[in-house]
């Protein structure tokens, strides 16, 4: 049976999580990948470059959602661009490892509490899984219209300057369908994976 | 010359929302080896499950709809430069009708265009003038998932024993799958490509998954190589999405070309489980699709 998370997620429910647990989540989240966390990281977690535009409004509006929430790693296929009328179409997971360099203090900065992506991630995030705590959950890759399905409702879109895709998308969700790959308890479904298809591949290669 | 543009702008929604059957047949083989309540076997019946979704919805299948591959082959008298404006065309509409999610990005601005278009390398598309008066329209369309996760051997590479021969192909082929895990969204179809120069070597790898799953390859011993790594691909273990399971590699198509003396490449194109490739045929007054 699938357990069920709604956000804000308390720190308890994440630790009672062990990879290969299969959830569902509901409430409110965003997306955000490749452009939004390296925004993230360079205005506000390093501050290397000074906030400009909108970027403190964004950052107000977003940091009580991410709060005990979720990021998504999805570039959606959005419908309704020009009536504003905004509506998922497909939404499947992105690959998260390329937030490898970022993850963590990001997941610090803003208390979050879980991460859906796919591929999974690594040293650094798994840390933070553990210290902050949080949960990284896998999505299936690909798995567009059906996920898209469980968006209930599109909230509202910021960064929209960086693309349809790369936006920072405020999203409803209802039983979104995921399974725990990397937990707070320092544990790795995809550091397993790896370790044994070396194994492997050392013996194919001999 | 005739307009094509609404065929193409088919060609396109066809290639986003509705698998081919070949590939489809194949997940559903790989579904039914993995063990029943296995996470292996749920993320395949989810992905069987989404396929169906996506057709019945005339949805995409992935949000990633990726780089959009065309091979034209076209008849004489055809002209390749109105065929590029209507094939531009079609994109840009298949992205106003969500069959598209505006994909490319100015590698220095990052702004992206918000209609498919960028430059001549996006869309990307090859033309070949061809014998007889059939004009084809190949469309494969290559998320980046799956793309990041291609790679280039230059061979003899020591540290994979992999010396100028097919084993050394084999080895390079395996290092990829190892190396991709479930980040190309496995399990996954490989092109293959063998010699050539580092940029023709990729093109030739990408051309290999114009082929059916099913094909044969014509030289017994590139088959024979093509089942191994398929196997042994499988023997890895990473399984869909990387869980853990026997579905891994679905199948790896070799093409060898020419190469220089002072140059061996092994060059591997990674396609993700949402092997989007579809083909268009006109012949006459006749557009037929497969």
């Amino acid at each position: 049976m699938p357990t069920t998370l709604t956000i804000p997620i308390p720190e308890s429910d994440i630790r009672r999580l062990n990879v290969g647990d299969t959830v569902l989540v509901s409430g409110t989240m965003i997306t955000g990948r490749d452009a939004v966390h390296k925004w993230m990281a360079d205005t506000f977690i390093n501050q290397t470059r000074t906030p400009s535009g909108d970027d403190l409004e964004v950052y107000a509006a977003i940091k009580p959602i991410l709060d005990g929430g979720v990021i998504y790693h999805c570039g959606p296929v959005v419908g309704g661009l020009d009536t504003r009328q905004y509506r998922f179409v497909a939404a499947g997971p992105t690959t998260s490892i390329r937030e490898e360099p970022y993850q963590g203090a990001v997941m610090h900065h803003f208390n979050l509490r879980g991460v859906i992506g796919k591929g999974g991630m690594a040293a650094k995030t798994l840390q933070a899984c553990q210290e902050v705590p949080a949960v990284y959950l896998h999505a299936i890759g690909g798995a567009a219209p059906l996920i898209a399905g469980s968006v209930q409702k599109v909230l509202g879109v910021y960064k929209l300057e960086f693309g349809v895709p790369e936006a920072i998308w405020v999203i409803e969700v209802k039983d979104f369908p995921a399974v725990v790959t990397m937990d707070a308890h320092g544990n790795s479904l995809h550091d397993g994976v790896r370790q044994q298809s070396r194994a492997v591949l050392d013996r194919l290669l001999a | 010359m005739r307009d094509l543009t609404k065929e193409l702008l088919e060609l396109v929604r066809l290639a986003s929302t509705d698998l081919p059957p070949d590939v489809e047949k194949r997940l559903r083989e790989a579904a039914a080896s993995e063990e029943p309540g296995s996470a292996a076997r749920g993320a395949m019946d989810t992905i069987l499950a989404n396929v169906a979704l996506a057709r019945g919805n005339s949805t995409p299948i992935c949000q990633d709809t990726g780089t959009p591959l065309f091979f034209v082959r076209f008849p004489e008298g055809w002209s390749p430069r109105s065929l590029r404006e209507q094939i531009k065309a079609a994109v840009a509409e298949a992205t106003k009708k969500t069959y598209l999610r505006p994909n490319a990005v100015d590698s220095l601005s990052g702004k992206n265009t918000g209609n498919n278009l960028g430059d001549e390398h996006f869309p990307t598309i090859h033309f070949e003038e061809a014998d007889g008066d059939t004009l084809t329209v190949e469309l494969i369309l290559k998320g980046g998932g799956c793309e990041n996760v291609g790679a280039q051997y230059s061979l003899p590479n020591d540290a994979l024993k992999a010396g100028r021969d097919l084993e050394g192909v084999r080895r390079a082929a395996l290092d990829a799958v190892y190396r991709a895990q479930g980040e190309g969204c496995a399990p996954g179809f490989l092109g293959i490509a063998i010699g050539g120069d580092r940029g023709s070597s990729y093109i030739a790898s990408k051309e290999a998954l114009r082929h059916k799953v099913g094909d044969v390859n014509s030289n017994p011993d590139l088959a024979a190589l093509e089942a191994r790594i398929t196997q042994e691909g499988n023997q890895l273990g990473i399984g869909p999405m990387g869980f853990g399971g026997k579905s891994t590699v679905l199948g790896a198509k070799i093409a060898p070309t020419y190469r220089l003396p002072a140059s061996f490449f092994v060059t591997i194109s990674y396609m993700c489980w949402a092997y989007r490739r579809r083909m268009m045929t006109v012949s006459g007054e006749q557009v037929s699709y497969e």
